[in-house]
């Protein structure tokens, strides 16, 4: 393989490992302050881009109105599946709480179908985004700069949120021990919703892009790159932003150049995250960042 | 058991049979096919209980299971000239080609190999806990599709196999259900169950108590896929077609709903539900098509049923997260009790 083609699989699986970031910190964030796998968090991230296809496709809108307009939208869909699915069983056991995000989650994949039809769609691209640039031998489009600058700055805001702001703090505090944090004056139910809200912003953020790579969309496109995140998250260390930025940048580079070295393994592509999930849980299940947990009587 | 309690099983396992050789004559073959679904759902609603209810384990890879016992079983007792038929891409690996066997035996080694490859899984899978095991549970689910996508040469990739013997019946399948409670009865009373029981409760507890955590859990995991092998097998041959689209996640989702409603360790509950969601299914079909009121027609909206269902797990999770039985078991005492306090109500009413 040339130079030149290395360069451009890297490139490609560095724009696909930011999109797993940008939805992996979704996961992680939920699973620190909840310690709940939020099954429903693939198919926000699937409602966010057919947000994105109606604002565009319905109402002609500009797309970085519907864009916006998309965020907001899906920002609301989060904290409205936390207040609905999961606030009322607070005090449940995990197990409960489990079943009814699998819930959710048929129930958003199931409304798509109903709302939007079973049918692939495809998602307006526009110009801008596909411009192909030159450098040298590789030849890139624009999209592949984009994601990871967007990924990146996105980021950075998130992580002075949470070390610099007031709701930051309090979502560090609620992480750590929801009692502690409830005596210290800290309103838990409303920063747990504000957590929602930003998960659901980043992966509306990366339906989009993924919208605008895989011009393709349809109900159940959330499904695998939910889980693959969410196999990001872990491998990170769940409950770890940067972790879940550095998992999604570890399974997207793999996985693409796990196809471009080994092409007689293509078929196993969406088995190479499982595998990596199950080495990782078992060889050093806390992930790459994750602090060590040990267990109280 | 008292004996008045097992003359009652005696003649209500007897009135069940007339009814099912009244079935087997009189029904068509559409409604034979949803009582033997019910049957086959009981057996992979018992064998995912006695993982998730009675041991505490949250394992989702059901449908990974089901997929093994109903490939093993339909390649063991597809005719040759089937296979050959089947296998017009890339031919079937040799000794595969030529065996044929009967389908009990079939059904058997479907079963052993599910147990067998469970047990694999779960050596290493059950140092896990909760929410990990959950996902690497649906991950292995995931490989054993993507595996069974890829062996073109054994089990024909994503075309499926087509045209297996419709063995399943009602004997079959309610013979296996039969079995199946009754086996799990034994097992849960037994010492074993005991410990079962105590794992789910307080891990820690029980590990203090002398209990293995590690062997009783990777037993409850196979015996487990074992059953869910096997009511794999039996859909298999029910369903004369399989194809590894079947065995996705949503399949799983369904024997889920099945023990979470009838109650999450209750043995009478699951099968109780079983019933009630495999017919709530079929007859819920109507919302897919349009219906007709006579002064208006409201449109049918495809996919509508699986909303119903998804919202009816999420009701029973948020607000009835007993499920039908919670723990409890059926016993004719009990049933005699609520029947005359029943009466005696109806009485002082009058």
């Amino acid at each position: 393989m040339s130079l030149g083609m290395l360069l451009q699989h890297m490139a490609n699986g560095i724009s696909l490992g930011s999109l797993y970031a940008l939805i992996a910190i979704g996961y992680t964030m939920v699973y620190g302050i909840l310690r709940l796998i939020n099954f429903a968090h693939g198919d926000i991230f699937m409602m966010a881009t057919y947000f994105a296809f109606y604002s565009v496709v319905s109402f002609n809108l500009p797309w970085y109105l519907s864009f916006f307009i998309a965020i907001i939208l899906t920002t609301a869909l989060g904290m409205l599946v936390e207040n609905l699915a999961y606030r009322p069983l607070r005090d449940a056991p995990r197990i409960s709480i489990l079943i009814s995000a699998i819930g959710a989650s048929f129930l958003l994949e199931n409304l798509a179908i109903i709302l939007f039809g079973g049918r692939p769609k495809a998602f307006p691209i526009s110009e801008l985004f596909t411009k192909v640039i030159k450098i040298g031998t590789v030849s890139i489009q624009r999209l592949f700069f984009i994601i990871p600058v967007t990924t990146v700055a996105l980021l950075m805001i998130l992580i002075y949120i949470i070390n610099h702001t007031k709701t930051g703090m309090a979502m560090r505090a609620v992480s750590k021990d929801h009692e502690t944090a409830r005596l210290m004056g800290i309103d838990i139910d409303r920063t747990i919703t504000i957590t929602f809200g930003i998960g659901s912003a980043l992966a509306a953020v990366g339906g989009m892009m993924w919208g605008l790579k895989f011009p393709q969309i349809q109900p159940l496109m959330g499904v695998i790159p939910g889980l693959k995140c969410f196999i990001a998250a872990v491998i990170g260390g769940i409950g770890n932003i940067s972790g879940a930025v550095i998992g999604g940048f570890i399974l997207g580079v793999g996985e693409i150049m796990l196809v471009a070295l080994l092409p007689n393994l293509t078929g196993y592509r969406d088995a190479f995250a499982f595998v990596l999930l199950i080495l990782i849980l078992l060889f050093k299940p806390t992930g790459i960042m994750g602090e060590k947990i040990s267990e109280k009587v | 058991m008292k004996r008045k309690d097992i003359y009652l099983t005696v003649v209500s396992l007897l009135v069940f049979t007339v009814f099912l050789i009244y079935a087997h004559f009189r029904f068509d073959a559409y409604k034979l096919r949803i009582l033997n679904l019910c049957a086959i759902y009981t057996v992979l609603g018992l064998s995912m209980n006695l993982i998730n209810g009675f041991t505490g384990l949250f394992s989702l890879g059901h449908a990974g299971f089901m997929a093994i016992g109903a490939y093993t079983t339909a390649l063991l007792t597809l005719p040759v000239a089937t296979k050959a038929q089947n296998f017009f891409l890339k031919p079937i690996i040799e000794p595969l080609s030529n065996i044929v066997l009967p389908f009990f035996p079939s059904l058997l080694i479907g079963g052993l190999l599910t147990a067998f490859i469970g047990f694999l899984i779960g050596a290493p899978a059950l140092r896990l806990k909760g929410d990990y095991l959950a996902i690497a549970t649906l991950g292995f689910a995931e490989i054993i599709r993507i595996v069974i996508i890829n062996a073109q040469r054994v089990t024909n990739g994503a075309l499926g196999l087509k045209g297996i013997p419709a063995t399943t019946n009602l004997w079959w399948s309610f013979g296996v259900a039969i079995f199946t409670i009754i086996f799990m009865l034994l097992l849960i009373n037994s010492s074993y169950g005991r410990a079962f029981k105590a794992i789910r409760e307080d891990e820690i507890a029980a590990e203090s108590m002398g209990i293995s955590l590690f062997r009783h859990k990777v037993l409850s995991f196979t015996i487990g896929s074992f059953f869910a092998g096997i009511g794999g097998g039996l859909l298999g041959n029910l369903l004369g077609t399989i194809d590894p689209a079947l065995f996705k996640f949503t399949l799983t989702f369904n024997i889920l709903l099945i023990i979470v409603l009838g109650g999450i360790g209750s043995i009478t509950g699951t099968v109780i539900s079983a019933f009630i969601v495999t017919i709530a299914g079929e007859v819920l079909r109507f919302l897919d098509q349009s219906i007709n009121l006579g002064f208006v027609v409201i449109p049918g909206i495809t996919g509508m049923r699986m909303v119903v269902f998804s919202l009816m797990l999420m009701l029973v999770v948020l607000f009835y997260s007993h499920g039908l039985m919670g723990t409890n078991e059926f016993n004719w005492d009990r049933m005699f009790d609520k029947l005359s306090a029943k009466k005696l109500l109806a009485k002082r009413r009058d």
